[in-house]
């Protein structure tokens, strides 16, 4: 499972590595752009994040509710229905399935819930062999790499590394860099595995509770592909996917697409409400619907931080993060990078473990104005700094003050000492401004792309004391 | 896994924070055309994607369909004999020998190897048709079951003019679809792409290489 965050020397490294900084650089300015350009009315891009943000907020106030009524929907639909509380029994669940058919390949549509479940290394480990369909995925495989970004996982990669990789693995085929004919060769090599997989694997874009549909959004036709050939479809999706109607669909599909990539419409969208029928002539005949739990049900139960349940990953929020842009994905070292990452996964490990994440923020803000269902990302990362110094063991979260530095505590104790003490205070200020050359020239890390901070000779008060004005 | 179901239920209902629902929803205005303007919203969005357009009146369309047939040299055309095109594509080239049009009524799982590798290119009904965004929208059948828009290279789709919507959400809501949902419901707009290397557009990943749509006016 995640492990404790070595953040700081993962950032370090990336920071030092040109070639992911230009990938990233570039990759991020230009999803930017194309998701400005998709949004030219400003007025419908603000109601549209309303609606969507009411529509996911709604779905969370009812959610046990709506999954039990999701349950029932879809069991009366013949899709079969199974809940795990945790990455393992979900792993255990999907190795069932694979069992109870004989099923030694499963292949995989793109799905950020599987990568949470590590279920690739869990099914090779248990002989099965895992094989995703996702090009950028498939890419990802192919150099044995978690992806760097919820939408676009080979982003770090340019072209002429992927031309190298495939030329690695596939010795046969003639080298190329060209896009397309990379593309045509993936398209061919993975065509026979759709034909002779036995089961599929998918993630979950939306799940409707009114009729026990599994909607899926993709570009590619793997989704597709992994949905329908297969005799048996394996749907994995956290709980919070849950939407009450499908007159809810609609607004969050306007939305999506133009806030991931800034496409109007992604080229498939595809909903599934149950396996084939008798008269049917293709599609699974078995499809299961997967719920996991994993810590989710656990920040429900904060008012505040249960916004961060409503996100749809669209990832706009790191295409517009300064630091996601600098370091890129891998450097935060979970499944979820970039700002909503900062805020979901420490909830999920622990604030003692993941805690440190919450601080990799400028606070700019640029994530909260962006994300299409309103998540107060800023606000929210603000909250998660607080919790993971904080004492008084009342809160939900999980690792709560678990990263309190009894230095820093008795610091900012001694700093609010001062400042409520008009005697100490001016006592300190005196003493800041008298001794200011005992500041020393190296002050760790702040100096090594800085100069130090030098107080001034005169404090602002003195200054404006001497100019006539007095308050007191 | 029952016990996994007890207690994710019961932390969650234990657990439920109060907080405001939003009172009324927000209204999103939808957008609308007249029905010229609605068709070449249709075309903009659909070619902006690379998928070829071709608006054509009812008489005419079987002899499009031939010369695109030929034009895009497909080996075969797989259609359903049964299905809303059946009878027009089976007429078409009643007299040609040999004929491209080809169909097969067993189950798919029985004729997978020959529809994966020997097919060039399928044709199929498109039920509804969506302005804003540019997208087919298909309920497949029996007849046309949904690997044919899915697997061959080449999908052909052929949409009536006045089936075209303004927006996906009035089609759900004027077609009741909460009460009527399919096995699979389809939204197809454009060929298969992708951009996941460097960002740049490639079409023809896993689903069609090409998508040809006939409008019906
Ligand atoms: S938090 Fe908002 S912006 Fe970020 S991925 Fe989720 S929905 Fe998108």
């Amino acid at each position: 499972m995640q492990q404790k965050v070595e953040f700081h020397d993962r950032a370090g490294k990336a920071l030092h590595n040109p070639q992911i900084r230009s990938n990233f650089r570039y990759a991020m300015d230009g999803l930017m752009l194309k998701r400005l350009r998709s949004f030219p009315d400003l007025d419908e891009l603000n109601r549209l994040r309303l609606r969507s943000a009411e529509i996911r907020a709604n779905a969370l106030a009812r959610l046990p509710e709506l999954l039990e009524q999701l349950e029932a929907r879809c069991r009366e639909n013949g899709i079969q229905v199974h809940w795990a509380e945790t990455a393992e029994q979900a792993n255990e669940i999907v190795l069932g399935i694979m069992n109870r058919h004989g099923a030694k390949l499963l292949i995989k549509g793109k799905s950020m819930v599987s990568e949470e479940m590590e279920l690739n290394h869990y099914l090779e480990q248990h002989g099965i062999e895992c094989l995703e369909s996702d090009l950028g995925e498939y890419i990802l495989q192919l150099a044995g790499e978690p992806p760097s970004h919820i939408v676009a996982p080979a982003i770090h990669k340019s072209r002429q590394q992927v031309a190298q990789l495939f030329k690695e693995k596939f010795p046969d085929i003639p080298y190329s860099d060209d896009v397309d004919t990379l593309t045509r060769n993936a398209r061919d090599i993975l065509r026979r595995k759709f034909y002779e997989a036995p089961v599929g694997l998918s993630g979950v874009n939306f799940a409707v509770a009114e009729t026990g549909t599994i909607c899926l959004v993709e570009n590619e036709g793997n989704g597709r592909m992994c949905t329908t050939i297969p005799p048996v479809h394996i749907a994995v999706t956290g709980i919070e996917k849950v939407v009450e109607k499908l007159s809810d669909v609609p607004p969050l599909l306007s939305i999506l697409p133009r806030s991931a990539t800034g496409q109007h419409i992604t080229t498939y969208f595809n909903m599934i409400s149950s396996p084939r029928k008798p008269d049917e002539k293709d599609g699974p005949d078995e499809v299961h619907l997967l719920l996991l739990d994993n810590g989710r049900s656990h920040i429900y139960k904060d008012a505040e931080l249960i916004a961060t349940l409503r996100c749809i990953r669209c990832g706009a929020c790191m295409n517009h993060c300064p630091v996601y842009a600098r370091i890129g994905g891998h450097a935060y070292g979970t499944t979820i990078p970039g700002p909503i990452g900062s805020i979901l996964e420490p909830q999920k490990a622990g604030l003692d473990q993941l805690g440190e994440l919450a601080t990799a923020s400028t606070l700019c803000g640029a994530c909260g104005e962006v994300c299409p269902v309103r998540i107060p990302i800023p606000e929210l990362l603000n909250r998660l700094r607080f919790e993971r110094v904080r004492q008084d063991h009342t809160g939900a979260t999980r690792g709560q003050g678990g990263q309190r530095d009894p230095w820093e505590a008795r610091i900012w104790k001694a700093w609010s000492w001062v400042h409520a003490n008009p005697m100490l205070y001016r006592l300190s200020m005196r003493m800041a401004t008298g001794l200011r050359w005992l500041l020393p020239n190296r002050l760790g890390p702040w100096t090594s792309v800085r100069t130090a901070p030098r107080p001034a000779a005169k404090s602002l008060h003195t200054l404006a004391r001497e100019k006539g004005f007095d308050h007191e | 896994m029952s016990e996994a179901r007890t207690n994710i239920l019961r932390r969650l209902s234990a657990g439920k924070p109060h907080f405001a629902a939003p009172a009324a929803a927000t209204r999103v205005p939808l957008a609308r055309w007249d029905v010229p303007g609605r068709i070449d919203q249709f075309r903009n969005k659909m070619e902006s994607v690379r998928a070829e357009v071709h608006v054509t009146v009812r008489d005419r369309w079987p002899d499009l369909l031939k010369s695109l047939v030929t034009e895009k040299q497909l080996s075969n055309l797989l259609y359903a004999p049964n299905g809303p095109l059946g009878e027009t594509l089976s007429q078409a080239w009643r007299k040609e020998d040999p004929s491209p049009l080809i169909c097969r009524n067993e189950a798919v799982d029985e004729w997978k190897e020959e529809l994966f590798f020997n097919i060039g290119g399928a044709i199929t009904a498109a039920r509804w048709g969506i302005a804003e965004t540019g997208s087919l929208v298909l309920w497949p059948t029996t007849e046309e079951p949904r690997s044919f828009s899915l697997v061959p290279p080449v999908h052909i789709a052929v949409l009536e003019a006045k089936d075209i919507y303004d927006t996906f959400a009035d089609l759900v809501e004027q077609q009741n679809w909460h009460l009527c949902m399919p096995t699979n419901a389809l939204l197809i707009s454009g060929p298969s792409k992708t951009a996941d290397i460097e960002q740049t557009l490639a079409y023809g990943v896993h689903g069609p290489i090409e998508l040809i749509i006939i409008v019906i006016t």
